[in-house]
């Protein structure tokens, strides 16, 4: 018997067993929406943006390892989304985004709310297509899941027309789909792994570099124990963060831009870099030319397109992180490497990775605060100097996990996601780390965890600018802070170099917005308070509590390496 | 590293927005592409693309990889260094001719003629048409060679299409 498309929408998601619709009403989807109201199975969640949504479906997806599934409406509900998705294409997220789409007849009129969504999107999402025949419904829908999912994992859009919602079709929803043009890489050429190990294996100075791609195969115990069963160091990027527990003696620290010194200096020092599911984007590189000088690079990746693309790499692999792992794992063999670790072990102790401890709170001191209270939570930041920050000292041990946008730097990321990871799993504790910049990106979803209950633990950083650009200002641009002083108002000189007396003490007054939601919400100014004030947020279990961590303004993330200039070149002090 | 043109022939689903896909990430990625031909293949479900860039190694083997992501790109072939058959239609219609200048275009085609196609296709007082079916490099020396000779005229080109050859090593 023929069912309707939206009856056949709502089968769908139930069969691929999703729990968590996040959705937006609006004209295009309302039959959508109401044939969800139908039934039990899937709830939806209610944000209040669209963008927040599709930050809230990542957040989700990174804390339960499922998709997120977002349902917006066609026009403005559908533009909305394009931020959130191309976050999550550069983060490797496996999103399903339905979007609602006029009726065929006014499609190239522009009809109300209308727009060309999918030739929007094309180049941010790993899959996307406006269905156009009732009786592909199904197939399509399956075919979203399944490449959402697979190979290395990305979000895929389908724009429903209204009309096709509506007509009645076949009921059957496939349980597979063959992809003539989509093979997903499930193996690993042992020929090149083995030439790849064993290029390892001769190394003087060998160094593993983990991305991103580690953890989203969840490969880290696999990584530890061949970084162990060799006896080889490891440094991380952003995104690959926690994928060896950062206590590990192995471990010396994240590399990059704002890299530790040790990590920054094993690059530039190593003669075999074996890396493993990173894509060497430039904040990991820096200058081209001057990166890794002395070492032949192994580049082992799930996507053949990431290899070879910014650095020359001289054995590629291409696998998923996990299978490569398992194989690499029974071909190890312990390695002599101790003076190599030796010497890491004294650039470590010559530029340790800490900030002054002499006036006041730091930076530093929260993150040391939320590690102690909060050792087993699903950490969630959002962009810019507090995300520095939270990936150089929060030590992240097995059983915490980090989510954080790292390709695309999407301010606005942080709160949104976290409610999604907290939506995800809520036997865990969810910690926000934030600023006030971004925060305020996205600070009307306070509604959405305070309906939802969501007892998210919101850390904002406060320093009053936007301090990564401020940051930049400081020590590139001559001190001229213009527009990143967020208290600054219509009659503020343009040379300002810093507050004064008449500057209003906040913009806004987080705490007091916050209790105008019902969440909880206290000021910290001094060291002595950190702790205090995240247990009493840890105790809190049913509703949001946000902590306004005052800093000073000129604080650094540091070491820093100037855009383009080599990974040696680091600013200390 | 060496800059020149290099061809790929392309298998995509024939579906609404997949040229759209494949010439966006030919602008998004800033690969320099010289021709893209389109049509349906011997199965109505599946297109063919013959694809012409301009770029060194590295950024070739990026292109090929970047295609080969595509959900709706079922086969990259590369033909640079294939034997193939290559052709392109032109029409090169020459204006304000007088009769002796005529004449030098019929004898032009009628050169150009060997080892392709070149017909008047039409013909009128002060104008003349010609239909080709010659490799794009030879258009390429027949437009310039119009050019060189006369004041007006108007060249439609429809990029070229390829096909691997069975016996010979002609291009």
């Amino acid at each position: 018997m023929d069912i309707t498309g939206r009856k056949l929408f709502v089968k769908a998601l139930q069969e691929e067993g999703v729990d968590t619709v996040f959705a937006y009403p609006g004209g295009m989807v309302t039959d959508l929406v109401d044939e969800l109201y139908r039934q039990e199975q899937i709830r939806m969640v209610l944000p209040r943006h669209e963008q927040a949504l599709v930050h809230e479906a990542e957040g989700y997806a990174r804390a339960t390892g499922k998709p997120g599934v977002c349902l917006v409406t066609s026009g403005p509900g559908a533009t909305n989304t394009i931020t959130g998705i191309a976050d999550a294409h550069y983060d490797s997220i496996p999103l399903v985004v339905f979007t609602g789409q006029v009726p065929q007849h006014l499609i190239g009129n522009d009809a109300f709310q209308e727009v060309d969504i999918v030739g929007m999107t094309r180049s941010i999402t790993k899959y996307c297509v406006t269905v156009r025949d009732r009786r592909e419904l199904g197939r399509i829908i399956k075919m979203a899941f399944y490449i959402a999912q697979s190979g290395k994992p990305g979000p895929v859009l389908i724009d429903i027309p209204k009309d096709i919602q509506l007509q009645a079709g076949p009921a059957n929803y496939p349980e597979h789909v063959e992809i003539r043009g989509y093979k997903p890489n499930e193996t690993v050429h042992i020929g090149q792994l083995k030439k790849a190990y064993k290029m390892l294996r001769q190394a003087k100075q060998p160094l593993i570099l983990a991305g991103g791609g580690v953890n989203i195969a969840g490969a880290g115990d696999k990584l530890t124990a061949f970084a162990e069963k060799m006896k080889v160091p490891v440094v991380t990027t952003i995104m690959g963060k926690g994928a060896i527990p950062t206590d590990h003696p192995l471990y010396i620290g994240n590399s990059g831009m704002h890299g530790c010194y040790a990590a920054n200096k094993a690059v530039s020092e190593c003669d075999v870099l074996f890396s493993i599911g990173t894509r060497f984007n430039d904040r990991i590189t820096g200058d081209l030319n001057e990166f890794a000088p002395k070492a032949k690079i192994v580049h082992l990746d799930i996507d053949a397109a990431s290899i070879s693309r910014n650095v020359v790499v001289d054995v590629p692999v291409v696998s998923d992180a996990n299978i490569a792992l398992e194989r690499l794992v029974e071909y190890a063999e312990p390695k002599h490497t101790e003076k190599w670790l030796e010497r890491i072990a004294a650039w470590k102790e010559q530029n340790p990775l800490a900030m002054r401890r002499d006036k006041g709170m730091s930076p530093q001191m929260i993150m040391e605060g939320i590690d102690r209270v909060f050792p087993q939570a699903i950490i969630v930041t959002d962009v810019g100097q507090h995300q520095m920050w939270a990936t150089q000292y929060l030590s992240l041990p097995k059983g915490s996990k980090l989510i954080t946008s790292g390709g695309l730097g999407t301010m606005g990321f942080g709160f949104p996601a976290a409610l999604g990871a907290q939506i995800g799993d809520r036997s865990r504790d969810v910690v926000c780390i934030t600023g006030d910049g971004g925060m305020q990106m996205n600070m009307q979803e306070m509604a959405t965890a305070i309906t939802e209950g969501l007892p998210v633990v919101v850390c904002i950083l406060n320093n009053q600018y936007l301090g990564m650009v401020r940051q930049m200002q400081q020590l590139f641009y001559g001190k001229r802070y213009g527009i990143t002083c967020l208290r600054r108002n219509k009659d503020c000189p343009n040379n300002c170099k810093g507050p004064g007396k008449d500057c209003p003490p906040y913009v806004p007054d987080f705490v007091n917005w916050a209790k105008s939601y019902g969440a909880a919400a206290v000021r910290v100014s001094g060291e002595s308070q950190i702790v205090e004030a995240l247990e009493a947020a840890k105790a809190e279990k049913s509703r949001a509590t946000v902590i306004e961590f005052m800093i000073a303004s000129d604080e650094l993330v540091l070491p820093m390496v100037k855009g383009g200039n080599p990974m040696s070149e680091m600013i200390l002090k | 590293m060496e800059m020149k043109n290099r061809w790929i022939a392309l298998y995509v689903e024939n579906q609404v927005g997949v040229l759209a896909k494949v010439s966006g990430l030919f602008s998004g990625k800033s690969y320099n592409l010289q021709s893209l031909t389109v049509g349906t293949t011997e199965h109505e479900d599946v297109s063919r693309m013959t694809i012409c860039v301009t770029s060194d190694d590295v950024t070739f083997e990026q292109i090929k990889k970047q295609l080969n992501c595509m959900v709706e790109v079922i086969k990259v072939m590369d033909l640079t260094n294939v034997p193939l058959h290559m052709k392109e239609i032109l029409f090169a219609k020459v204006r304000n001719v007088d009769q002796e200048q005529k004449e030098e275009v019929f004898r032009i085609a009628e050169v150009f003629d060997q080892g392709g196609y070149v017909r008047v296709t039409d013909i009128g007082p002060e104008s003349v048409l010609l239909e080709c079916m010659l490799t794009e490099r030879r258009n390429n020396e027949l437009i310039a060679l119009l050019r060189s000779r006369f004041r007006q005229i108007e060249v439609v080109r429809g990029g070229a299409v390829a096909v691997e050859a069975i016996s010979t090593t002609c291009r």
